[in-house]
């Protein structure tokens, strides 16, 4: 009788490649890639079933960098090499990476359709508002007045919010989170690694040659507990180092506001309780900006609807079931005889 | 005389005829293409060999009654070998002024004009763009005429049908396919069960539709007692035995990409984005889901040949199609799969360019772009169909050099191939040799650019199996570890390599061979693609009188098979006659230095027969 031995559980160390890393010291892609890892561990990916998936940039060398199956694509069309993955084989784990020039300039149709589609693939978009890969160019997200090689007297565009875009585009998980929050992006991660369907998760990544410290308003320690609110289903919304202020909506209005527990007669039941199935909400949290309001950080959204590999695959299944004899070929010849035929005799 | 028709020539004669061209005009809205379609149906069963051509708008509904507006269905057939859909046309019909002005050139001194007199009306007649009636100004030379109204007659058939008069009219173009099958003696049965089944939920017009078409057979017979007009006979052509069907090159593409997936063992996933002429292959493909072939529409060109692209990464055979200005935004793509060394077939079906061009004639103007069309060296394998039945071969083919050489296969056809139907024996797909495709399993020794051989193919590695993780990215890679690597002489050999990996295809492809005995000295024809008809046609013509002439016709064109140089040698006189500027020709010129000359016609319509006899005689008396 055999006996089987359970395989020894693989660390974030194992699912590191042997090749050497080329972001520059001190990118903020090297704690999600350490985020990343870990999630790997904690969620105990098969590494054999585990596809990085990505196209140009500097965050689209994260497949070489990872133990698992890797195909760096070409620009801004990462979604679709996935989606065709997924077609291919349901089964596969697949994970893209990208950035915000790569998602959502270059790319942009193809994200908008991973989403509405609900491939299902966990989607990390890192997004540090400039182009580094291409020596610092302004981005899609970049804030108007951008100073860079492409703009020199200061980009005059207006930035796409990442989220809004992803819920506008029916995505049916949004999360946030900030590269070097070890404490929270694994989690955010394992929730975006369970959801069936796209799961989007925006990065704030830090370019620490070309745009050093863009995300500070929120992302600086100093100010990250004023400026940060981590929401969480079922829970109220509070923030503060005191976690004395919280999010409401302002009587009257479908408007967040924030206030501060004690003050006026507000205790935590007027702060408004996090609902992540509630898409007017998860968009009102990605509308929240510095410095007026703080940053909505976690699953903002996640309301699952079937994905449509697991859609396709039904169909394909179902079609198989009815008309399963005898191979395809046979079943070809049938086909091709089906109709107006006629015999020539010899 | 009784009733609108009238007939200039009232020679009473049964005459027996080796093969007729029947072009159907009318507006796009008039239905001719089923008209076309069923007509070549009925032809197919009664024995002639045939090749069809429809020829529509880019519009769906153009205004009705213009020029731009009319469609048409071309159809020849006889008791020979049908080569070609016909320079000629011997019976027009034309459903309105409109369509007898765009067409009337074509018809022969001595062809016959059907036409709906109910259409003749002034507006119509402007609208056309006709000063004074064709019809009665004598414009129509010596053809003969036989004028109906149609409409009219129509209506009065359809009085106790209970439609009403709109959808009365609609069946006008039954009622002119009925007399046009008792011109050529067809028979009525299939087309009559065909409309059943088809309008089987309004029975109404079924049975509206099966009276006209009555009702134009009935009248042909009245003429026929009358004396106004004569049926023809076409005796039944001479075709090998077999089972045989009405094939496009659409539907025969689809079925050799399912046949050369099956033969493959593998699945395929057809990806593709809707354009003017190629998206009838992704309609076929899509009603097969239930042959586990997996259809995606994606959201653009781009994104059609990226996700075939993924797919084959994952162990299915992606397959994309499109046409020219399509194919154009695949380009990176392939560059992609070229380097990664991923299978993937593309199939252009190729339109008249640049840009838009002219989405709906045909040209077959992208050999460079399949060959060169890429940044970087880039070499990839380019076969091309000669006629809709060969799409059927040529995608199996594509299919087996795709697996076997780990390399983007692109398939040229055309918007006539894709459209046009010619009879087929059908094959038994059981008996052809498979090619099992072999994914690695074994990790011992695995890197991802290990390579074989003798193919110089590297391993297919698919996600899902355990031991094999490794990357791969469009930054080139050590030749040995497939590790990302920037060294100069590693490019080199990677290059190196990629190219001989494709010419060694030529090992694998037939020799190259003359469509019949060569003769010696003269003029050698070269074609490629849909051309294959009319050079064959007229290099026959002129060899059945005794003239030296030689046709070679190629399937394969990147790699060319490695015996064209010493037969193109042979000749001083090569002839290469392609719906392009001169794109093969200067292919072979390069390829070989030989002094192969251009004959080029890009006017979105095939060779005629005689243009080419022509060309080809000219050559031979110089």
């Amino acid at each position: 009788m055999n006996i089987a031995v359970p395989a020894e559980k693989l660390t974030p160390k194992d699912y590191a490649s042997d090749q050497e890393i080329r972001w520059c010291p001190g990118c903020g892609d090297y704690a999600i890639l350490k985020a990343v890892l870990k999630t790997l561990a904690d969620v105990e990916a098969k590494p054999e079933q585990t596809v990085f998936v990505s196209g140009i940039g500097c965050a689209a060398r994260f497949p070489y960098y990872i133990s698992t199956y890797g195909f760096h694509t070409i620009h801004g069309r990462a979604p679709a090499v996935a989606t065709g993955i997924k077609l291919a084989n349901p089964e596969l784990d697949v994970w893209v990476v990208s950035g915000d020039g790569d998602a959502l300039s270059i790319g942009g149709n193809h994200l908008l359709h991973l989403l509405r589609r609900n491939v299902d693939v966990q989607f990390l978009l890192f997004n540090n508002e400039i182009y580094g890969l291409t020596k610092g160019q302004y981005s899609p997200t970049s804030h108007v007045g951008t100073r860079s090689p492409s703009s020199p007297t200061g980009s005059v565009e207006s930035p796409v919010s990442v989220t809004a875009l992803a819920l506008g585009a029916g995505a049916r998980f949004v999360a946030r989170a900030i590269d070097t929050a070890q404490a929270y992006l694994p989690g955010v991660l394992k929730r975006a690694h369970a959801h069936r369907g796209t799961s989007f998760v925006e990065i704030f990544q830090n370019c620490i040659v070309y745009n050093d410290g863009v995300h500070s308003a929120f992302a600086d320690r100093s100010v990250a507990a004023e400026m940060q609110v981590m929401v969480e289903h079922g829970k109220p919304m509070l923030f503060g180092k005191e976690r004395d202020k919280g999010l409401r909506l302002r009587p009257g209005t479908l408007t967040l506001e924030t206030v501060k527990l004690d003050e006026d007669g507000i205790g935590e039941e007027d702060v408004l309780v996090h609902d992540e199935t509630n898409r007017t909400l998860a968009g009102m949290l990605a509308a929240m900006t510095p410095p007026a309001m703080p940053v909505a950080l976690g699953v903002l959204y996640c309301d699952p609807a079937p994905s449509y590999d697991s859609a396709i695959s039904a169909q394909v299944a179902a079609g198989q079931a009815r008309t399963k004899k005898g191979g395809i070929s046979s079943d070809l010849n049938a086909i091709m005889r089906a109709g107006n035929t006629w015999t020539v005799k010899g | 005389m009784e009733g609108s028709a009238a007939l200039k020539d009232g020679r009473r004669q049964k005459r027996e005829l080796e093969s007729v061209v029947v072009r159907f005009a009318g507006d796009s809205g008039d239905g001719m293409q089923l008209t076309g379609g069923r007509f070549t149906v009925e032809t197919a069963l009664a024995g002639n060999d045939l090749a069809t051509f429809p020829d529509f708008p880019a519009e769906i509904r153009a205004p009705i009654g213009t020029t731009f507006g009319v469609s048409a269905f071309q159809i020849n057939f006889g008791g020979r070998t049908i080569m070609t859909s016909g320079d000629q046309v011997d019976v027009l019909v034309a459903m309105n002024p409109a369509a007898l002005k765009v067409n009337l050139a074509d018809v022969a001194a001595a062809g016959l004009l059907i036409v709906d007199t109910g259409a003749f009306g002034d507006k119509n007649l402007r609208k056309a763009g006709y000063e004074s009636n064709p019809l009665k100004d004598g414009g129509l030379g010596d053809r003969r005429v036989i004028e109906v109204d149609m409409s009219q007659r129509t209506l009065e058939a359809l009085k106790e049908s209970g439609l009403n008069k709109k959808d009365s009219l609609r069946c006008k173009n039954m009622w002119a396919l009925g007399l046009v099958y008792w011109l050529f003696d067809r028979d009525r049965s299939s087309t009559t069960k065909w409309l059943g089944d088809k309008f089987a939920k309004r029975p109404e017009l079924a049975q509206g539709a099966i009276a006209a078409l009555n009702a134009g057979h009935a009248f042909g017979e009245t003429a026929e007692l009358s004396g106004e007009l004569n049926a023809y006979s076409v005796p039944a052509a001479h075709l090998a035995p077999g089972l045989y069907r009405n094939v496009t090159g659409t539907q025969a593409m689809a079925w050799g990409l399912i046949a050369g997936t099956a033969l493959a063992e593998i699945r395929m996933v057809f990806c593709s984005y809707p354009i003017t002429p190629a998206s009838g292959l992704l309609h076929v493909l899509a009603a097969q889901k239930d042959r586990g072939i997996v259809t995606f529409q994606a959201e653009d060109e781009i994104a059609a040949a990226c996700s075939a692209i993924g797919a084959s990464y994952a162990g299915a055979l992606g397959v994309t199609s499109s046409s020219g200005p399509g194919v154009a935004l695949k380009t990176e793509a392939l560059g992609l799969a070229i380097a990664t060394e991923l299978p993937l077939v593309l199939i252009n079906t190729q339109r008249a360019g640049p840009s838009t061009g002219l989405p709906t004639k045909t040209e077959q103007s992208d050999l460079f772009q399949a060959v060169f069309g890429r940044n970087a060296d880039s070499e990839l394998v380019v076969i091309a169909a000669r006629s809709p039945s060969d799409c059927f071969e040529c995608a199996i083919e594509a299919v087996r050099l795709a697996t076997k050489y780990m390399t983007p296969v692109i398939v040229l056809s055309d918007g006539y191939i894709a459209n046009a139907s010619e009879p087929w024996a059908l094959p038994d797909v059981e008996s052809y040799p498979k090619f099992p495709v072999k994914f690695r399993r074994e990790p011992e020794g695995f890197h991802p650019f290990v390579r074989d051989p003798e193919t110089l193919a590297r391993a297919w590695a698919v996600p899902g199996t355990p031991g094999l993780e490794h990357r791969i990215g469009g930054l080139e890679r050590d030749a040995d570890s497939g590790n990302i690597s920037y060294d100069p002489s590693n490019h080199q050999r990677m290059t190196d390599l990629r190219a001989a990996k494709i010419s060694g295809v030529a090992k694998d492809i037939p020799e190259q061979d003359f469509e019949d005995t060569p003769r010696e000295g003269g003029v050698l024809v070269v074609g490629w693609g849909s051309t294959y008809g009319p050079i064959n046609r007229a290099v026959n013509n002129l060899r059945d009188s005794g003239m030296p002439v030689s046709h070679i016709h190629l399937r394969h064109i990147w790699p060319l098979p490695r015996n064209l140089g010493d037969l193109l040698r042979r000749y001083d006189r090569i002839l290469v006659p392609e719906m392009n500027r001169g794109q093969l020709v200067t292919l072979l010129r390069s390829e070989y230095l030989v002094p192969a000359e251009s004959l080029s016609k890009v006017n979105g319509k095939p060779f005629l027969i005689a243009e080419l006899e022509a060309a080809i005689r000219a050559r031979l008396e110089t």
